[in-house]
Formats: structure tokens, sequence, C-alpha cells
């Protein structure tokens, strides 16, 4: 997994609550067996005026003019603002894919679904979680200003803005080292092998049941 | 010894380490799969050279992107019309194939959507952790496992590992005393439970549902309700085990016989909260209150009586509930104060994880028996959650009720629950659907769900438009008929 410490990027926002993974990333693309190439298709259905299926070149689709992200001035954005319960809905990890095929590494919002809250770390996608009065704050100075970006830091949990603002954000440390160090939890886990045949044995030996039917 | 919750004693029992940081590696009992969330984890396995920890514990079914027409799906694999979905169901059948994980193949007896197929087989078994790459994995703690979805990644982590890693919820308990009316179902009782608490008011916790409705409630009327304890915020819905609990699970493909049984049985009897367990939020709800519910909406919390009045944005009491339901009415094409009961409706939806199982189908039948769907309705689809479902439900003849009705008796699938083969709403179009999810597009491009039981979405077909279904009851009882 790509690592991640610090980042500095545009921002670009989406004023409402509850954005479902259905929304990120519609049903029709999940039929993709790969992990990559989401990104055109992030939105799809808020995004463009037309309807998307798969393998489509994505590149002269007319765009939807009310989408915030496709006004100029949120072209390139790298940090997506939002409000409460983002991600919520479905555990499609295709939702993070899509995030960070567009070229987004920082989702910040008031709060998460928790799959989706889980599946973004996997994927390098760092999902900040600040104050609603916090989001609000970051809401009104961008729209106030072109150009607005955010210094994003994991290393001292921060978000930082060029009025020299700073907001904390909490995340637990597992996760942040997994994070910082880019590392294969499978790997991780792999290490305590032992433990896990332990489990086993005792396990099988108190509820032998669990074990064997499915063959 | 301190008193526990179901949740604290399935979180315990399958505890493999607690980690210096704070999460701990929790064992998982039955790992379930299907082709969307899949094919990423196997490639994840491929590459890194690594094979499944253990095979026994695997099970997988092509669900998703099937096809529900019969004269498509007899062509087998090939004869998925569209390449990409083709692909997609190809690549499950040739992973399990390759790295010998049991699969139920799209035509066999034993497929069906996941969370139908898992407890019917009795491969879910109470005391189990079960995860699944799918968000409604919940629908198994009905039997009083520990189940939750997941995503690819972690897929490919259980498969590898036999183990996630996981930090501890909090603890929830809802619940809702007394005795439903008629025609009041447990789809109705939990839509009410996401109407009071909201689509985030379970968020990291493990709701319990416990009280008399679900005392009284059957196993797969349990299974409705934990199926949306995610539309509810919360990863994992259970219901603790009683009498019914085992008696659904005896007999059942891959449940233990004789002293293996008896020894499973000592052991799920235990698996109860106990008396003074703590709980971080507890809800209460009283039957009495619940009526059959109706989503008017974009989320699920969207929710209301269908007695009641579309929700006006002007009677909101902050702006950001303003805006809410503005953009959800402007989606749904409704006016606030629009009685719900004269929504007209499009298409009807019988079927998903929610509400496919042969007591769904039988709730749904019981209204269509001798009825006929309205002319205004393009289509209504019945899909059974299972190749068992549906042969049960030919067994006892239903297929023809529906058929008799005018409806489509279809093979099982997820279908319309997610529109990802070619059952789907077009645009602006209302449909009366069983699932569990109201969201923007979820069913079609600008299609428009209302959320509702089985036998309300039938009353629907065959009034046209969203109805009480008291009315159609009251007067079958009249002809000793109850539901
Ligand atoms: S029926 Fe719907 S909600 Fe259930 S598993 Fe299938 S797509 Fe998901």
């Amino acid at each position: 997994m790509k690592a991640f410490t610090q980042h500095r990027g545009l921002v670009g926002p989406m004023d409402r609550a509850n954005i479902d993974t259905d929304m990120i990333i519609p049903k029709q693309f999940l039929k993709s067996i790969k992990r990559s190439g989401f990104g055109p298709n992030l939105f799809d259905e808020l995004r463009y005026l037309d309807h998307g299926e798969p393998g489509q070149d994505c590149t002269d689709r007319p765009l939807n003019p009310d989408f915030t992200l496709n006004e100029p001035r949120y072209r390139g954005a790298s940090i997506l603002l939002a409000q409460k319960n983002f991600g919520c809905g479905s555990s499609r990890e295709h939702a993070p894919w899509a995030l960070e095929d567009y070229g987004f590494n920082v989702v910040i919002a008031p709060s998460y679904a928790d799959i989706f809250y889980n599946n973004c770390f996997k994927n390098g996608v760092l999902p900040v979680i600040l104050s609603e009065a916090e989001v609000d704050i970051l809401f009104l100075e961008l729209e106030g200003a072109e150009g607005y970006e955010l210094d994003v830091n994991l290393v001292n949990q921060t978000v930082t803005s060029d009025s020299g603002e700073v907001f904390s954000f909490a995340l637990d440390q597992f996760r942040k080292q997994c994070l910082l160090q880019g590392l294969d939890e499978i790997g991780l886990t792999l290490i305590q092998a032992e433990k896990i045949r332990q489990y086993e044995v005792e396990r099988e030996k108190a509820h032998p049941w669990v074990y064997g039917a499915i063959k | 010894m301190v008193a526990r919750t179901l949740y604290d004693k399935l979180w315990d029992s399958h505890l493999v380490n607690e980690n210096d940081d704070g999460s701990s590696l929790l064992y998982i009992d039955r790992h379930v799969l299907h082709e969307v969330t899949s094919p990423q984890a196997f490639e994840g396995l491929r590459i890194a050279g690594r094979a499944p920890w253990r095979l026994d514990t695997n099970i997988a079914t092509p669900d998703h992107n099937i096809s529900t027409e019969r004269s498509e799906r007899v062509a087998g694999v090939a004869g998925i019309p569209d390449e990409i979905s083709r692909i997609q169901v190809q690549t499950l059948d040739d992973n399990c194939d390759h790295f010998g994980i049991k699969e139920f193949k799209m035509n066999e007896m034993g497929q069906g959507i996941v969370h139908v197929m898992g407890p019917e087989l009795g491969a879910t078994m109470p005391g189990m952790t079960v995860v699944c790459g799918d968000s409604h994995t919940a629908t198994h703690g009905a039997l009083a496992c520990l189940a939750h979805g997941i995503g690819t990644s972690e897929v490919e982590h259980v498969l590898a590992t036999q183990c996630l890693v996981s930090t501890k919820m909090k603890n929830m308990r809802v619940n809702v005393e007394g005795t439903v009316g008629l025609g009041v179902t447990p789809k109705d009782v939990v839509l009410a439970i996401i109407g009071k608490i909201g689509t985030a008011g379970g968020s990291g916790h493990a709701i319990e549902f416990s009280g008399s409705v679900f005392r009284d409630m059957s196993i797969e009327g349990r299974m409705t309700v934990c199926n949306m304890a995610i539309e509810a915020g919360a990863r994992v819905g259970m219901v603790a085990v009683d009498e019914k609990t085992i008696s659904y699970c005896k007999g059942r493909e891959f449940i233990p016989k004789g002293d293996l049984w008896l020894q499973a049985v000592s052991y799920w009897q235990t698996l109860v909260s106990d008396d003074d367990a703590f709980f971080d939020i507890e809800v209460e709800l009283h039957a009495d209150d619940i009526i059959p519910q109706v989503t008017w909406g974009t989320s699920p919390e969207m929710v209301a009586p269908v007695t009641a009045l579309v929700p006006r944005p002007e009677d909101q009491v902050n702006k950001e509930l303003r805006k809410g339901v503005e953009r959800a009415l402007d989606y749904m094409g409704l006016e606030g104060g629009t009685p719900i009961a004269s929504i007209s409706v499009d298409r009807v939806f019988i079927g998903s994880c929610t509400n496919s199982r042969i007591e769904d189908m039988r709730e749904a039948a019981h209204v269509a028996k001798g009825r006929q769907v309205a002319g205004s309705i393009k289509q209504v689809l019945i899909v059974p959650g299972s190749q068992m479902v549906k042969a049960q439900a030919e067994a006892e003849g239903l297929d023809k009720i529906f058929i008799a009705a005018g409806m489509e008796w279809r093979e099982p699938g997820c279908s319309m629950c997610l529109a990802m083969n070619a059952d789907k709403l077009g645009d602006g179009e209302h449909c009366a659907s069983t699932s569990n999810r109201n969201f923007e597009g979820r069913q079609g491009k600008g299609g428009r769900t209302h959320l509702m039981s089985p036998a309300m979405a039938a009353a629907a077909a065959v009034a046209g438009h969203i109805v009480d279904v008291r009315l159609f009851l009251s007067e079958s009882s009249s002809t000793g008929v109850e539901l």
C-alpha cells in the first residue's frame, strides 16, 4: 500500500450530508475485476448528464455544470470536503478506489460510515474527521477564496489553512502507523500466525462443530 | 464475573490477540464470497503468492450480477449477455475452482443471495463470526452470530489469515415491546426503528434487538430486521438465541448432527446478554406505535407511516433538514403534503436479501391471490432469494398465484435491489420495493424507490399506487384468511 505522511492540495467541496457509496461509484462499474481505472466514473451520475457504462471513454461525455467538482476552479482538487455520514451504504471498496484514482488523497468530513472509513486506510486515502463547526469554517473559507488549499499532516494529525488556522484530528494508532509506513496488513497479521494456529487448536476442542462441515 | 452482552460474548470468544495499539485480532469462522467484491482479493492473493489459510470456512455463490431471466439463466455463465458481467461471474467460478473453495454455482441448488444462502444451508450458525464483502452481512446476526460486512482488502485479509484486525464496537440495544397488529411485518418494525434513530444512529455500535416483538418474530423476520441494521449505521445487528433459533438450525445441510449437535446446542443456549449487561445506548419503541411504513425520500430514515403525508420542507426545524427534504423531494418528484397512500407506482420489486425468503413470498402471495396487477403498472418482479426458496415456493404453488395476478416469477439473485443486471427502473419511475436502500439511482438512474414490506408492495401492485395493506387484509379476513 502507498504510504501517506503529509499532503498539500486544492480543496474540492461537496456540501451535502449522507453521500453514499452508490453516488461515489454507481453499481454498473462494480462489474470490473480490477482495482484501478474507476476515477473517470467517480460520482458518475452527478458528474455527467448522460448515463455512464463501464469501458466507455469519458473524455467527451457531457458534464453536469451544476456539479461543483466540475467547476474549473476545483479542477485538480485532491482534498474532498464534505458533510456528515460520508460513504454510507455498501461495503464496496470501489468507493475509495475511485476517489484515489480521481486524485483525492484526503477526505475531510464531520463523520463517516464505518466500513467506508476503514476501507480508506487500506488504499492510501486519509479520511479526516473534524467537528461540524470546523468543517463549516472550511466551507466558508473555501467559498471566498479561489485556489483554496490545505495542508494535511498525518504525523502531527493536523489540517492547516493558509490563514494559519490549525485543526487537529484524532485517529487510532494502528491505522496511523499502517498508513504512515504503507504497511502490508496481511504480512503484519501473519507475524502472529502461531497465535492464530494456537487459537484454532483450542477452538476445535471447545467448539468442534465449527470446522469441517463445508467441503 | 462481569455481566456481558451477547456482542461481548461473541467478541471475547473470537479474540486471538489484543495488540498493543488498541486493535485486536479477531478470528473469523465463516467467510461468504460473491462475484463483485472478491476478484481483486483473489488477485491480491495470487500476486503475493499466498494461499487461503483454510478452506472449510469459506463458501461462495454468484448473486449480484447474474440475470434473473429464465431464458438467459438456462444457458449458464455463457448466457450472461453483458460481457463484463459474464467475466466477473466466470472469474468467481475460476477462483473458487483454483483455490478449492466451496461454491454454489449459478444454477445449482443452494445458490442464492449470499445472506439468504448462508443461513438456509446452515453454513452460518449461532456463535460464529461471519463476514462477507457486502454490507448486509448483519443479516446473519438473526442467528446470534457476530456478522458484518467488510471491504475487498479485508476479504483478502480473511482469506489469507482467517482473521480481521478489528476494534471493538460499543453496545446498543433496541427494545420493542408489545404485539404488532395485523399487516405489520418485520420490515415495518425495522423501518420504524431507522425512522427513529436515523441512518447514522447506530454508527460504531453493534445493535441487539430485544423485546417481545423479536421474541415473537420468526427467524426469517429477525433476518429482515438485522439485515437493515446497516441502514441505521450499525455494521452489526443481532438477536439472542432462543428455542426458535435452535429449531431453525436443526437439520440444515451444514449443521452438525448427533453428538456434535447436542454439544453445539448447549453452547448456543448461552448466547444471550446477561441480565445486568451494560449497553452504551438503549432505545425503546412500542409495537402499538408501529403501522405499515413507507419511505418517501432518498435515505432509509426518510420514512413515514403509510397513513402520513409527505413532509414539507418548510416544517423542518433547521436549515440542514430543510435542504435535505427539499433535495429528496426534488429527486423523488414529490410535493410536500401529498398523502403517501396516493403516490403512483410504475414498477414493483419483491426480492433482495431483506425480503426474499419463503415467508416473504407467502406474505406477498397472500395479498396477490385472486387479484390482478393494476393496468398502470409496467412490471412486477418477484425474485426469490435462492434456489431453495424458489423450489419451496413452487412446491406451494406461489409462483402460479403471482403469474395469475400478472406478475413475473424470476430466477434467484439480487436483481433490482441494486440493478447491476438488466432489472432496473427507468428515469423518473416510482418503485414499490422490498429492498433496503432508496438512495438516488440505486435501482436505476433517476429511479425513485419506496421501501416497504412484501405485503405492502404486493398491495401497491394491485392498487397501482401506494396503499395501506390493512385495507386488503380486513377484506380478506372476512373470508377467514389471516396474514
Ligand atoms: S440483495 Fe441487494 S443488498 Fe442484498 S446482497 Fe444483493 S445487492 Fe446487496
